[in-house]
């Protein structure tokens, strides 16, 4: 979509039609999404600095793209199940910002109650069944949502997002396999970001795209560019269209790139900073999302410059939150196990 | 003598045992470029090669059979599973294929694999990265089962682990990786199956395992300061168990604590405390033998919970001098 930091002609046009049947206030929201997921990985990665967080995290900065295309596909009532990397798409999803950075610190206000920390955020009321700190420990799940979805004859979709690594687990296969012959209504999205912590898919994989797998279980599998929004949100609509007409599953491969380092303690010994720079630089996301928008006359320059600080002023609310709210009780330590 | 950190003595072991016997390889995710997920392989891809140090896709199931293959065709495998708590993907490679075929074949193979794996909490990893599984192996027929505690034996039970002719469950610990101990540069083993005596005492003996063995020396050494002196035992090999310097110990002092990181519940605790109740030693026993072991409960991201869910110094010198003063 963009060459050279240039829009190009045809692109407009193709997107014109999306641009119009989306409507400005949609199409402003998903940008301000994008910044407020950018500025929340941000805070996210300063805290850790700080030593306020225990543990690790995974930052999604480059990713949000698809994060935002693919949830605002869906409606209320649908489900997610969301991975390690998973920041992003809970944000996307309509998660309290301020409960997220709680549980991020592990607060007592936080999602799970400072037990899950970042790679177990949930937001069950809103049918986002959390993160998982296993890969690939979602796909499964999925199997089963979408077996109860069609046995309670609802018209809901579940989403399951993994990465590139995840694809490698015999889990994802057992689970294609078992909702393409029950014809389950989930969608699979791949969200390839070119790196499995150190291994590269041109290392693991011998395919170049890896939504080639979905022939082997007969379902569509389309790979789509992951650093445009649209792009995923057009993928993820027909899935979930044809989940809600009882077709099935799809499988959506949407081919991303991670800025930053796997984990808190990655080297990158593994790639260039050439790699990284021209993914910054060339394909941003958040640039090329707001020089589309600003180009086909959807949000003004000024508008798009702010939501930058909007973004920062919706996280600077959240942390002020997590830091006003109390830590667990170590006499609450042995609830929640058994229902 | 050198000190060295306990994953540098791991390196070390493995590195040997590699330039010694061509068979030898290991295997697992992110073990070369990037050096393992705790640098306990960092640097050995440019010496070997990537044809001895393999990295994997993420396929646990994958790395355990190959191990398994490998190990049963004349190579001595060295896998990397890069925390316990993903063993479970593993479970039907290990459990009922390389623990068994030697028995099912009669004794006519042999699967000659190393799985190392690190455990335990007080990383904030949370509750699905921090997993203290080892009973879980100790309950296979077929496997060995090997926890060091220190710099030395990491490298001495890693190399006698890969000249074992059985699979060896290799289980290492977080938060000992840093640690730093006396490590001869000799290629030295020390034997699986070998219960060893950390300290000397003669009050209360205390078994620990893994992280828990450091901790019991710090409360010994508190308590030594009231007089009261504990024996700390190590088992190191938890399967097959070497239990008779537990059960002379226990003769001498009347009294044991066993402590594990591991849920109380099902834990090697229990293996210990059956082995003393029904053992010679039981007649000396002068109070109940007590575990002191991790809460039955996930482990919590918080820090505070997290460190509370799990043994430290200060209950174990409290539980200790409980059993020593008779306040049980
Ligand atoms: C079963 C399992 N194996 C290994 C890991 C360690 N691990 C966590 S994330 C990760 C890489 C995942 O890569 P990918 O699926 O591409 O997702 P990404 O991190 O790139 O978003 C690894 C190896 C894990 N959490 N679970
Ligand atoms: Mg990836």
């Amino acid at each position: 979509m963009f060459a050279n930091g240039q829009l190009q002609p045809e692109v407009i046009r193709r997107y014109h039609e999306v641009i119009e049947s989306l409507g400005p206030e949609f199409l402003k929201a998903m940008l301000q999404d994008m910044h407020t997921i950018r500025a929340f990985e941000e805070r996210a990665e300063q805290l850790y600095g700080l030593g306020k967080v225990h543990g690790t995290m995974h930052l999604s900065i480059g990713q949000e793209a698809t994060a935002v295309g693919a949830s605002n596909a869906l409606q209320d009532g649908d489900y997610l199940l969301n991975h390690h990397r998973g920041h992003g798409h809970c944000l996307a999803w309509g998660s309290d910002v301020n409960r997220m950075m709680a549980e991020f610190v592990g607060k007592e206000t936080g999602y799970c109650r400072g037990r899950g920390g970042s790679m177990h955020i949930a937001d069950v009321d809103s049918n986002n069944l959390g993160a998982n700190g296993i890969v690939a420990g979602g796909v499964p799940i999925a199997v089963g949502v979408g077996l109860s979805i069609k046995m309670r004859k609802t018209q809901q979709v579940c989403m399951v997002i993994f990465g590139d690594g995840a694809a490698n687990e015999g889990a994802f296969h057992e689970s294609l396999n078992m909702a393409s012959i029950w014809k389950l209504p989930v969608i699979y999205l791949c969200e390839n970001n070119q790196y499995a912590m150190s291994m590269p898919v041109q290392k693991a994989f011998t395919i170049e795209n890896i939504s080639t797998r979905a022939t082997a279980y007969n379902i569509p599998g389309v790979t789509v560019d992951g650093n445009d929004p649209l792009a995923v949100y057009l993928a993820v609509q027909e899935a979930a269209e044809r989940a809600r007409r009882g077709d099935g599953p799809s499988l959506i491969e949407s081919k991303t790139y991670r800025y930053k380092g796997h984990s808190k303690s990655d080297r990158q010994a593994y790639r260039t900073r050439d790699e990284v720079n021209e993914w910054m630089e060339q394909r941003d996301p958040i640039m090329r999302f707001s020089a589309l928008l600003t180009t086909a006359g959807v949000v003004s320059e000024d508008e798009a410059n702010g939501m930058r600080d909007q973004a920062i002023k919706i996280i600077d609310d959240a942390v002020a939150f997590s830091d006003a709210s109390p830590a667990p009780d170590v006499s609450s330590l042995l609830e929640g196990v058994y229902a | 003598m050198r000190e060295i950190t306990y994953a540098e003595a791991l390196r070390e072991g493995l590195r040997q045992a590699m330039t010694a016997d061509p068979s030898v390889f290991a295997i697992g995710e992110d073990i070369g470029v990037y050096g393992g997920a705790f640098g306990v392989t960092a640097g050995l891809l440019n010496e070997f090669g990537a044809e001895r140090i393999i990295d994997t896709p993420i396929s646990e199931a994958g790395i355990a059979g190959a191990c398994v293959g490998a190990a049963l065709t004349g190579m001595r495998p060295v896998g990397e599973i890069q925390f316990m708590d993903f063993v479970t993907l593993t479970m039907e490679q290990i459990v009922l294929q390389a623990a068994k075929v030697r028995f099912m074949f009669g004794g006519k193979a042999s699967v000659p694999m190393v799985l190392r794996t690190p455990s335990g909490s007080g990383t904030g990893a949370a509750a699905q990265h921090s997993e203290s599984l080892e009973n879980w192996f100790v309950h296979v027929p077929g496997l060995k089962v090997v926890m060091p505690s220190s710099a030395y034996d990491a490298k001495g039970l890693l190399l006698a682990a890969i000249d074992d002719n059985n699979p060896v469950i290799f289980v290492e610990h977080k938060l000992l990786y840093k640690t730093k101990g006396h490590v001869p540069e000799e290629m030295y083993r020390v034997p699986l199956s070998q219960t060893n005596v950390v300290r000397e005492g003669k009050h209360v003996t205390v078994v620990a395992t893994s992280v828990m063995v450091s901790r019991a020396v710090q409360a010994a050494e508190e308590l030594a300061k009231e007089g009261i002196e504990l024996e700390v035992i190590d088992p190191r090999t938890l399967k097959p168990l070497d239990d008779a310097p537990i059960i002379e110990s226990v003769k001498k002092t009347g009294r044991a604590l066993v402590v594990h990181e591991a849920v109380e519940m099902g834990g090697f605790g229990g293996e210990i405390v059956a082995r003393i109740a029904g053992s010679e030693a039981f007649d000396y026993l002068e109070a109940p033998v007590r575990r002191l072991a991790g809460l039955d409960i996930p482990i919590p991201y918080n820090r505070e919970l997290e460190y509370h869910t799990v043994p430290q110094v200060e209950n174990i010198v409290r539980e200790a001098r409980k059993l020593a003063r008779g306040e049980y």
